[in-house]
């Protein structure tokens, strides 16, 4: 049988960059715990809307927990209570009757917050943008299987490559560093043969990008692999450090 | 009655035999030189697999590149979401595949409603999409000997399916991510995120530019170029639940529909057999779980139907039916390709066995996928290898451990075979525009083959466009850059403005959602897995009461020139419903059964889909006639010169 439950809700409400921000309350009846996170806040808005107010902003879109889009921290998680998710696969059946839940943007200077709980991402692009890539054009490609990668490297570089771009690692690190992002993505390409001829370049391209954005540094306190919806090892951060210090080296 | 005009459709298919028309068209195309490319624009909406490789490869070329999209970066388009894999006839697994076999197969697949021109060719380019991917960095599965490792899909016979574990979209999608990165890198690509296009511009009958809104601003802005691709997927969240994203919407394919591309085929759109069951109402979106998991996992409902009545009142647990007492009914029916059957015909047998009162779930619309013979098979740990992401996204949404009982599933709309018009290079019928990827009609035919549309988004961005746009832009290279202060674009802008305004002014009860939802439910009951002549002209009648309501009373707050979301989804609302309705009137006219679309009228005495090849071997092309009015149909008649029609059979 369908369980409901009643909950207050805190919610960071700003309505611009510049714009002073409070927390707002609210109350939901009958809420399913077979709903999603998304679903009750979907519940939410239409209430608002339906008294002729302003939804509550928020980022999502496949709520599959794939995009990379959602972003709530909740309870004072990134992505909430639930581990190894994110915020669209968090189920109301992690939530007691009568709680009072706590949500926020991703708050850190490298995330410009938009509207509400919708903040601004774009560092992230920037970051890839800098080296995050394979320097090949399309087409006058060698066949696929003229290189055998071991699987065990093969699988390592999947599962730094499986980094949804959320920004979770950033929200929960005290310093606001993006360490844990930037060293998923140099280690995929360094673990495979095609990344590697332009590794030391791209450790260095994409770390002086992070630094000229305003992300913090990493004081190793491993609450961004805590938070990380989709497990990236801290063992990526060390995997990065050899890499810079390599391409310094080179210098 | 939709009015029918016999203008002849030409879809500029090269001559010659099917496996040199490719070669032949390349071989004789016009180019445009390094030179010249720089000062040509082009602009890109999307950055799906379809956008992004098109806007990357478009940008290596030297053409200067605008790319749009509604999220916050381009690496979030929902390409992302795809998860089992994609296919290319590399034969590396020596079971018989070959570029024919997959062309044969994707024929075949799509009920012989597709040219056979246009997916040879796919078949033809897929295996230099691996070769990219796998250049680009792409972490495809591997086996020990350190070769890349394949599985098999539905409607197939042989093993041509790559993944990177339950993630292939998005792995496929970073890597075109990181190849369009680079050219933004170089500056030959300007990203636009949180942009919507809202209207084409068209200059003496050729596209020259968009109309896009900024969706942090509100401010609507123009944006002039000597070409324009949309990229922008598929339609299926005209049904409200469907396994899209959130944002996916159809609107550009409606807008340009407006201004003079024919809309191809519409009511061909797929219902996947493998998804996550309704929960309740304040659902917002189904959960697809990958058809890879028909690889291992056998479906069934019980033999009895007090079983299952049991099942459904909680009575029973699925674990405690007795082997004897289960109907595996897809092995039953289809001994051949047993739980790999197409999409099509799987989501049709959960339907008949739910029908039939045999479905599960609190709801009866569910059928059980069941792992527990591959766990006894294969051992936990190389399921979970296999399918670990899955099994760990079902039971966080379902509460359910699908290790020790089995899955429930339910088909639901996840993929539109239907959309914008194109000949063989792409273009749309309105000169200089083109459209690519899911957004386009060109390849699934009736029915879409699981893990072909990676390929076809992938084949469509880095190896058709950016040498067919290249016979067009030939021809423009004398074309000065536009000043977007042409009167074009400010009555196309005015247009969009004056659209908004009125949405704006409505002021009245309903939200966008709920409005959305009954539209969603019309869709779903008359329009969605088993369609007949009644149901369908009730749909007609029902969307256009949802229409009238929807434009009389539909409350937005705020401003439209603001941020305001709720304007972006009554913009996207507004054009379901149009999509909505040319859906069911292009079903209502397609008296046969073909692929996902089934006339209940027509079938075999088996229940299977019967087509009526010699009065519907043509592909509908829907051309707008004004507000209001009715449609035109044209129709491009399909020709089968080398592949035998034949009754699909997977016994």
């Amino acid at each position: 049988m369908e369980k409901t439950i009643s909950i207050h809700l805190k919610i960071w409400r700003q309505r611009g960059p510049k714009a002073k921000g409070a927390f707002e309350t609210y109350h939901l009846d009958h809420v399913s715990t077979d709903s999603s996170f998304l679903e009750m806040l979907d519940m939410l808005n239409e209430q608002l809307v339906g008294s002729g107010k302003e939804p509550v902003v928020f980022d999502h879109d496949c709520r599959e927990g794939i995009c990379g889009m959602c972003s709530l921290y909740i309870n004072g998680h990134p992505h909430g209570p639930d581990e190894d998710i994110t915020t669209c696969q968090l189920h109301m059946r992690k939530f007691k009757d009568g709680e009072t839940i706590t949500i926020e943007p991703w708050r850190s200077h490298g995330f410009p917050i938009i509207r509400d709980l919708m903040v601004d991402r774009t560092a992230f692009d920037k970051i890839i943008q800098a080296g995050g890539y394979v320097s090949i054009n399309t087409g006058g490609i060698p066949d696929a299987n003229a290189i055998p990668i071991s699987k065990v490297k093969a699988d390592e570089a999947m599962d730094a490559a499986s980094c949804i771009g959320c920004g979770a690692c950033v929200a929960a690190c005290k310093n606001g560093s993006a360490m844990l992002f930037v060293s998923a993505k140099v280690s995929q390409l360094a673990l495979l043969p095609q990344g590697q001829v332009e590794a030391a370049r791209r450790a260095k391209s994409m770390v002086a990008k992070m630094d000229e954005l305003g992300f913090g540094n990493c004081t190793n306190t491993g609450a961004c692999e805590a938070e990380c919806p989709k497990n990236i090892s801290i063992t990526n951060i060390a995997r990065l450090n050899r890499e810079f210090l390599a391409a310094k080296f080179q210098d | 009655m939709a009015t029918t005009e016999t203008k002849k459709i030409d879809a500029k298919i090269p001559q010659g035999a099917l496996a040199e028309k490719w070669n032949n068209y390349k071989a004789h195309q016009k180019l445009v030189n390094p030179a010249n490319k720089r000062r040509l624009d082009v602009i890109v909406v999307g950055t799906g697999l379809a956008g992004a490789s098109a806007a990357a490869s478009l940008g290596e070329l030297g053409f200067n590149v605008l790319n749009f999209c509604i999220q916050d970066s381009p690496r979030r388009a929902h390409s992302i979401a795809a998860q089992g894999g994609i296919n290319a006839a590399k034969n590396y697994q020596n079971d018989g595949d070959s570029v024919y076999r997959l062309f044969y197969d994707t024929i075949k697949g799509g009920d012989y409603r597709a040219r056979e021109a246009n997916v040879y060719r796919l078949a033809e380019v897929s295996n230099s999409i691996i070769d990219q991917c796998v250049a680009q960095g792409v972490p495809f599965a591997r086996e020990y000997g350190g070769l890349l490792d394949n599985r098999s899909f539905g409607g197939a016979q042989v093993s041509r399916t790559f993944y990177a574990k339950g993630q292939t979209g998005q792995q496929l999608l970073l890597g075109a991510y990181s190849a369009l990165s680079r050219q933004v890198n170089k500056g030959s690509v300007k990203l636009y995120t949180r942009y919507e296009m809202l209207d084409v511009v068209l200059i003496d009958g050729k596209a020259r530019g968009i109309i896009a809104r900024n969706l942090v601003t509100g401010k609507i802005e123009r944006f002039a170029a000597h070409a324009v691709v949309v990229a922008t997927g598929g339609y299926g969240n005209a049904f409200f639940l469907s396994t899209n994203a959130m944002g996916s919407n159809g609107s550009v394919a409606v807008q340009i529909y407006k201004k003079g591309a024919y809309f191809a085929n519409p009511c061909f759109a797929q219902i996947h057999p493998t998804c996550i069951p309704v929960h309740g109402e304040n659902q917002s979106k189904l959960t697809l779980m990958s058809e890879s998991l028909r690889n291992d996992g056998r479906i069934w409902v019980p033999k009895k139907k007090e079983d299952a009545e049991a099942i459904r009142t909680g009575k029973l647990k699925p674990t405690q039916i007795a082997e004897d007492d289960r109907d595996y009914y897809l092995e039953r029916r289809y001994p051949a390709f047993g739980n790999l059957v197409p999409r099509d015909v799987a989501s049709r047998a959960a339907k008949e066995r739910c029908d039939a009162g045999f479905g599960v779930g609190s709801t009866g619309l569910a059928v059980y996928l069941d792992f527990s013979d591959a766990i006894q098979r294969l051992g936990r740990s190389t399921v979970e290898a296999r399918y670990g992401n899955l099994f760990q996204m079902y039971e966080k949404i379902v509460d359910d451990n699908p290790y020790e009982t089995p899955m429930m599933i339910y088909p639901a709309i996840h993929y539109t075979m239907g959309g914008v018009w194109v000949d063989y290079e792409l273009q749309t019928s309105i000169p200089g525009l083109y459209c690519l990827g899911e957004a386009n009609f060109s390849d699934h035919g009736a029915n879409r083959l699981g893990a072909s549309a990676l390929m076809q988004g992938l084949a469509d961005g880095y190896f058709v466009l950016p040498y067919t746009i290249q016979n067009y832009l030939a021809d423009e290279i004398r074309t000065p850059r536009f000043s977007t202060d042409l009167p074009e674009f400010t009555e196309a802008e005015k247009a969009v403005s004056d659209r908004i305004d009125r949405l704006m002014k409505i002021q009245g009860k309903q939200t966008v959602d709920s409005l959305h939802k009954k539209l969603g439910l019309i869709m779903w009951d008359f329009v969605g897995m088993g369609r007949n002549k009644a149901g369908l002209e009730k749909a007609l009648t029902e969307i256009k009461k949802i229409k009238k309501e929807f434009w009389s009373d539909v409350f937005i707050p705020g401003q439209g020139d603001d941020l305001n979301t709720e304007l972006e989804k009554a913009l996207r609302v507004a054009d379901f419903l149009e999509i909505g309705e040319l859906m069911a009137r292009d079903a209502l006219v397609r008296e046969e059964s073909c692929g996902g679309h089934f006339r209940e009228e027509h079938q075999t005495g088996e229940g299977e889909a019967l087509r009526h090849d010699e009065d519907f071997s043509f592909v509908s092309c829907w051309q707008y006639a004004g507000e209001d009015k009715e449609p035109t149909l044209l129709k491009e008649e399909l020709n089968y010169e080398f592949t035998k029609v034949q009754q699909r059979n997977y016994k």
